[in-house]
């Protein structure tokens, strides 16, 4: 990519259909403008999130994640999206020391009404990770194999001449 | 070499302690089977052979490797190809070969701290701060040490693997087992499980096999086992001790629970589990008993290192395989 264009995040995100996929759906038919870097999947609660999909997701060349669910006090499933808030912290924790910034996960609660606010959320989500630049993790560049030697090349071979 | 016309069998070591070897022959008088059917052409801890007599081998002309020991340097690399080439039947045997296991705690930390570490702290007599170098030319030539990668693989990651063989180690009767199983398709007795297979292990978790009760689980804390008076009969986790058990394969008959000391998951992901520590964090995150921030932070401040205790034994074979700043590091 040439150094004149902006560096454009991709951004997985995880809707819920009662609430923030319905939010972003509103944010559309309202015409409300966010940036298009936000990849939306839809789960049928914040709750469904395994930790297993954020991890591929930036092991697949993700950004970043943003995980959105109903507010609360407002599952649709009573209380799912408290487990996903519980998931939420303890997976940052393990990412911090991977090396992953507390910024490139974000979880926001957005009710089906507040389409305006997902769209700022995401503008937001987008800004800042522009500012902190590409993940590249090698899993999802093909570095991860490039980065080793060459078996041909390698000293070991000459034990056995 | 001479040939006996038995088929052949190799057992090899890379990054490992040894224990994998010490499992195997802990199947007791089941080593004369392997003895009886087998010829043993490579076994660096139980006999003497030189890679030399490895590369003068026919490629394929030996029928089972018994591979143990995750990927660390260039010498670990060089027998993983070696051996594949070698071998009709590559098995990936023990933790370390399959998902990378304590060597690859190292994926944490960069190759520069890792030296450091070893060789400029107060526990090691290192006056003139000598590294070791990779090459080195003596009056009599140039010798050769291996290199270390900045992160540790597994052995599927640098070559096909026909079989998995989880546990650290694998438990000795899971062990004969599978040997039972490699002499009856010998002899025509039986057939070999579809390739890609995991051997020697359940497709269940570790709490099916667990014998403790269950209650609804609500974690108020996490505790070190060590300041805690177990409960004999209940569920370890459900006492705020950060167990395993639910994301890890069945296969070992939850000997450790059931010795009082909660699963720490050296069988490795459990059937269907793509990321072991994802699959933890999402069993362990959804029995804490607090819909607080605040609170839930407080709780998590009882698991001091996550990375280790989610990725204790599975940080290579994980989806992000090491930390950011491991990848970045320097050989």
């Amino acid at each position: 990519m040439p150094d004149s264009q902006p560096f454009e995040p991709v951004i997985i995100g995880f809707t819920c259909n009662w609430c923030s996929y319905r939010a972003a759906d509103l944010a559309g038919t309202a015409r409300v403008k966010y940036p298009p870097n936000v990849r939306l999947i839809r789960l049928m609660c914040s709750g469904r999130l395994d930790p297993t999909f954020v991890l591929k997701a930036l092991a697949g060349g993700a950004d970043a994640v943003l995980i959105t669910g109903c507010h609360p006090g407002e599952c649709h499933y009573l209380e799912q999206n408290y487990k996903a808030m519980r998931r939420y912290l303890l997976l940052q924790r393990t990412l911090a020391q991977l090396g992953v910034e507390p910024q490139r996960v974000k979880l926001v609660w957005a009710s089906a009404a507040e389409g305006v606010r997902l769209a700022a959320e995401i503008t937001k989500l987008v800004e800042e990770i522009r500012a902190l630049g590409p993940l590249n993790w090698p899993t999802g560049t093909g570095a991860a194999e490039a980065m080793f030697a060459s078996p041909e090349q390698m000293v070991v071979q000459e034990v056995s001449a | 070499m001479t040939t006996n016309g038995k088929p052949k069998l190799a057992m090899y070591w890379a990054a490992s302690c040894g224990g994998c070897d010490i499992a195997t022959l802990n199947i007791h008088e089941k080593i004369l089977d392997v003895d009886a059917n087998f010829e043993v052409v490579f076994w660096p801890v139980a006999m003497d052979a030189k890679y030399k007599d490895v590369e003068a081998m026919e490629d394929g002309s030996i029928l089972l490797t018994l591979f143990n020991g995750a990927i660390r340097t260039d010498e670990n690399e060089h027998l993983a190809k070696l051996l594949r080439r070698k071998s009709k039947i590559l098995v990936a045997f023990g933790s370390c070969a399959n998902e990378g296991c304590m060597p690859a705690l190292a994926n944490l930390s960069p190759l520069q701290e890792i030296f450091d570490t070893a060789f400029s702290t107060v526990t090691t007599d290192n006056p003139h701060q000598v590294r070791p170098q990779t090459s080195w030319t003596a009056p009599e030539g140039e010798i050769h040490i291996p290199t270390l990668y900045p992160v540790v693989r597994t052995l599927e990651q640098v070559v096909p693997v026909d079989y998995f063989i989880p546990g650290c180690p694998p438990e000795s009767p899971q062990i004969a087992a599978v040997i039972d199983l490699v002499v009856q398709v010998l002899q025509g007795k039986a057939q070999l499980p579809p390739a890609g297979s995991v051997i020697g292990a359940g497709t269940s978790t570790v709490c099916d096999e667990c014998k403790r009760k269950r209650d609804i689980k609500h974690i108020k804390k996490f505790e070190r086992i060590q300041y805690v008076k177990l409960d004999p009969a209940l569920c370890i986790l459900e006492q705020g001790i950060l167990c395993s058990g639910p994301a890890t394969r069945s296969g070992c008959q939850a000997l450790c629970p059931a010795a009082g000391s909660p699963c720490i998951g050296c069988y490795g992901p459990a059937e269907g589990a793509i990321d072991f520590g994802a699959r933890l964090m999402s069993a362990v995150a959804s029995v804490i008993d607090s819909n607080d921030p605040k609170e839930i932070d407080q709780i998590l401040d009882g698991i001091p290192d996550p990375a280790g205790s989610f990725y204790r034994f599975n940080l290579a074979g994980s989806l992000l395989r090491a930390s950011k700043s491991a990848w970045e590091s320097k050989a």
